[in-house]
C-alpha cells in the first residue's frame, strides 16, 4: 500500500543542508495498522506529510497503491489526495466558519460527487463517529473530542484506503484519547490501512506494528547502537 | 464546483466584513469615478451616424488668395457659394449636400402660439437620404424642388407637435419669414450628438426645427447664421455672399467605397487645378476628404479636459485597485490555514485559485453595483454644469452593461496576485504550524 525506498528529504539554505529523511525505508502493506514513533524532530511528521503527498521529496522512491508519486503534477497528486488519502491531524484542523456537515463535505466537494451521494456519506460517516446529531453545529460548539470524531467523519466520508494520523490523541484528554483510539481501532478492525505517528508508547502498543523512528531514519529498536548505549546507562544507573 | 465556490466566497465576504466593505469601496470609487469620466468621453465621442459614419465624408479645398495664407496652411473648413454649387452640381458622389444655417421667425395660424424664432437648416434634397433622417410624416423634397426653389418644408416632430398637435401636417402650409411654405414632411427623432454636419451651430447643438431647400431659402432672404470667412476685396454682406470670397457653406457627400473616395480626391485636385487655370485660385491644390470620425477628431470635438479627466480617473482606479490587491492579500493569505486544510483534503492549487478569484469576482460585482451609483450621481452632478454638452451626460445600457463588467474584470485582475500567492502556500507547513 505504501512503500518508501531508500527515500530523503533535504532542506537546503545557501550555508547548510538539513537531513529531514535519511535513507527511509518502510512498506506498510493493505489492511496493516502501523504506529510511527519517535522522538520530536526525528522526522515523523515529515515522513507523514510526504506519505500525504503534501510535500516532495528529494530523493529515493515512494510507491502509494502502486503508483510512483515522484512525477505526479499537482493535479494528480491532489486527486490521489482527495480519493485515497484520509488525513486526521492533531489539531483537528476543522474549518471554523463551516457546521460539522459542512467540515465533512470538503474532501467530497473536491471529488465533484453528487449531492445526494454527498448527503449519504457524509450522514453515515457522522452516524459511524456518533455525531449524526451535530451535524448543524459548528467546531467551536464542540468539545475536543467532538471535533476530532468530526475529523474522522471527514476523513472516512471519502471511503479512503489508507488514514494517515498525525498525534490523533494529542489534544485529547485520557478519556476523549481512548474513545478516539477505540474508534480508529474500529476503522481498522473494518480493513482500512491505518499509519499513526505519535509519541505514545501506550497508544502506539495499540497499533499492529511499530516503525522507529531517529534522525531521519527508520531503526530496530534492538540493534541501533545508540539504544544499547542507553540501555547501558540505564542499567548502570539503576 | 462554481456555486460552491460561490457559497465559500459569500461566507468568506460575511466573516471579515470592514476588509469587504473597505475593498468594495475602493472598486465602486475607482469605478464610479471612471465611469462618470468615460460616460462623458463616450457621449461626446461618440459616433453620430453608427454604420454609416465611414461612408460620410467633408470634402475640403481650398480657394483662398496665395497671399493670406502659409503653405502649411490647412484647406478651409467651409465652401463658398460657387465652389459648393460647381462640386453640388458635378454630383461626382453618390451624395452630396450644401448646407448652412439660420433662424426663421414663425407665424403660427393659431392666434394662441405668438410668432417665435426656431432654428432652421437650408440644405439640399440628397441631406435627408445621405444623413439617414427618419421621416414621420411624408417624405423629404427632391433634387427638382432645390432647382425650382420651391416653397416646401420639412419641420421636426417637436415643432409639428407645437404647431398642429401632432398630427400628420403634410399639405399644410407655415408661415416662415413672411412666407408660406408647403410642409411636405415631419422627421422623427434625429437629433445627432456632435451637431456634425455643421458645428459652428455649437458641437453639440440640437437639430434644427425646420429645413427647407439652401435656394429658396436665398430667395425669400431667410437669416443665416454661423461662421463666415472672407479674405481679398470679399464682403460679407449678405447679398454679396453668392459672388464673394467668403466661405459659410457646409459640403458633405456620401462615397460609398474607398475607391470612390480615393476618386473624389482626386476629383477635388483636378477641381483646384481647373480653377486656379481660371484664375479663381491662386495656390496650388490643397484639399483633403475626412470621413465623419476623422473630420470630428480634426475640428477636436471633444473636449481636451474631458480627455485628461477620464485619464485621470483611470488612473484612480487604478490607485483603487493597488489598494484593493493589498487588501485582498492580507484576507487571503490570513486563510493561509484553510487552505492548507482544503489542499491536504483534495483541492487542487487550480481549486483554490479559482474559489479565490470567485471571491474577488464578487467583490467586482457588487463594486461594481457601487459604482454604478456613484457614475450615476456623478453624471446628476455633470449635468449640473452650464457646458454645451452636460444635458448628454447620460449613461446609457452599454456603458451600464460595461460598467459592471469593467468592475468585475479589473477586480478579477487584482484579485490574480493575492489569489495565486494564496495557492502557493505550503500545506504541510500550515498543518505543521497548527
Amino acid at each position: 500500500m505504501l512503500k518508501m525506498t531508500h527515500l530523503a528529504k533535504v532542506y537546503r539554505t545557501e550555508v547548510v543542508e538539513t537531513y529531514a529523511l535519511r535513507d527511509f525505508n518502510i512498506n506498510v502493506k493493505e489492511g496493516e495498522f502501523v504506529a510511527v514513533t519517535g522522538p520530536s524532530g526525528s522526522g515523523k511528521t515529515t515522513f507523514l506529510t510526504i506519505a500525504g503527498l503534501l510535500e516532495t521529496f528529494t530523493g529515493g522512491e515512494y510507491h502509494l497503491d502502486g503508483v510512483e508519486v515522484s512525477k505526479l503534477d499537482d493535479n494528480a497528486r491532489s486527486r490521489i489526495r482527495n480519493e485515497k488519502i484520509g488525513f486526521i491531524f492533531q489539531a483537528f484542523n476543522l474549518i471554523p466558519d463551516l457546521n460539522v456537515f459542512d467540515n465533512v463535505e470538503v474532501p467530497l466537494r473536491y471529488r465533484g460527487m453528487k449531492s445526494a451521494e454527498r448527503k449519504q456519506r457524509i450522514m453515515d460517516a457522522l452516524e459511524r463517529v456518533g455525531l449524526a446529531s451535530r451535524a448543524k453545529h459548528y467546531p467551536a460548539e464542540l468539545s475536543g473530542g467532538q471535533q476530532q470524531r468530526v475529523a474522522i467523519a471527514r476523513a472516512l466520508a471519502g471511503s479512503p484506503r489508507l488514514l494517515l494520523a498525525d498525534e490523533p490523541t494529542g489534544n485529547l484528554d485520557t478519556q476523549m484519547a481512548r474513545s478516539v483510539l477505540e474508534l480508529l481501532e474500529e476503522i481498522h478492525r473494518e480493513g482500512a490501512t491505518i499509519v499513526m505517528v505519535t509519541h505514545d508508547p501506550e497508544l502506539a502498543a495499540r497499533a499492529q506494528r511499530n516503525v522507529h523512528v531517529i534522525d531521519g531514519q527508520v531503526v530496530d529498536l534492538a540493534e541501533d547502537p545508540r539504544f544499547h548505549a542507553n540501555a547501558h546507562l540505564v542499567g548502570a544507573n539503576s | 464546483m462554481f456555486g460552491y465556490y460561490l457559497d465559500l466566497a459569500m461566507r468568506s465576504l460575511k466573516r471579515n466584513r470592514m476588509l469587504t466593505a473597505l475593498m468594495i469601496l475602493a472598486v465602486a470609487l475607482g469605478i464610479g469615478t471612471s465611469m462618470t469620466t468615460l460616460t462623458v468621453l463616450h457621449v461626446l465621442s461618440g459616433d453620430p451616424m453608427p454604420g454609416h459614419s465611414q461612408q460620410l465624408y467633408a470634402p475640403q479645398i481650398d480657394p483662398q488668395g496665395a497671399d493670406s495664407k502659409t503653405p502649411d496652411d490647412e484647406p478651409l473648413d467651409q465652401m463658398t457659394w460657387i465652389d459648393g454649387m460647381n462640386l453640388l452640381r458635378a454630383k461626382r458622389a453618390d451624395r452630396q449636400a450644401l448646407m448652412t444655417g439660420g433662424a426663421v421667425p414663425i407665424q403660427p395660424d393659431n392666434a394662441a402660439i405668438d410668432p417665435f424664432y426656431t432654428k432652421a437648416r437650408y440644405t439640399t434634397a440628397d441631406f435627408f437620404p445621405m444623413f439617414e433622417v427618419p421621416m414621420l410624416y411624408g417624405h423629404a423634397w427632391r433634387g427638382e424642388d432645390d432647382d425650382a426653389k420651391a416653397r416646401v418644408a420639412v419641420i421636426s416632430a417637436k415643432l409639428n407637435e407645437k404647431l398642429f398637435k401632432g398630427e400628420d401636417s403634410t399639405g399644410r402650409t407655415i408661415r416662415a419669414n413672411g412666407a408660406d411654405l408647403r410642409v411636405i414632411g415631419v422627421i422623427g427623432d434625429w437629433s445627432p450628438n456632435p451637431h456634425f454636419y455643421d458645428l459652428n451651430m455649437g458641437d453639440y447643438a440640437k437639430s434644427e426645427d425646420v429645413y427647407l431647400p439652401l435656394a429658396t431659402s436665398r430667395d425669400l432672404k431667410m437669416s443665416r447664421s454661423g461662421s463666415i470667412s472672407c479674405w481679398g476685396n470679399g464682403s460679407d454682406a449678405e447679398e454679396a455672399l453668392e459672388t464673394e470670397s467668403c466661405i459659410w457653406l457646409q459640403f458633405w457627400v456620401q462615397l460609398d467605397t474607398p475607391a470612390k473616395a480615393g476618386a473624389y480626391r482626386d476629383f477635388l485636385v483636378h477641381y483646384s487645378q481647373e480653377q486656379k487655370v481660371l484664375g479663381r485660385f491662386e495656390r496650388s491644390p490643397n484639399v483633403a476628404l475626412l470621413n465623419l470620425m476623422g473630420w470630428l477628431d480634426y475640428k477636436k470635438v471633444v473636449p481636451s479636459d474631458v480627455k485628461l479627466q477620464t485619464w485621470l480617473a483611470f488612473g484612480f482606479l487604478v490607485v483603487c485597485l493597488v489598494n484593493t490587491v493589498g487588501l485582498m492579500l492580507a484576507k487571503f493569505m490570513r486563510r493561509a490555514g484553510e487552505i492548507g486544510v482544503r489542499r491536504a483534503l483534495g483541492a487542487s492549487r487550480r481549486a483554490v485559485f479559482a474559489q479565490l478569484l470567485t471571491e474577488a469576482g464578487i467583490i467586482g460585482l457588487v463594486g461594481g453595483v457601487g459604482g454604478l451609483a456613484l457614475a450615476l450621481l456623478g453624471l446628476w452632478l455633470v449635468r449640473k454644469q452650464p457646458d454645451g454638452y452636460a444635458t448628454l451626460a447620460h449613461l446609457d445600457l452599454p456603458m451600464l452593461a460595461f460598467t459592471i463588467v469593467l468592475a468585475i474584470c479589473t477586480t478579477l485582475l487584482a484579485g490574480v496576485l493575492p489569489a495565486w500567492r494564496a495557492c502557493q502556500v505550503a500545506p504541510a507547513l500550515q498543518l505543521k504550524s497548527q
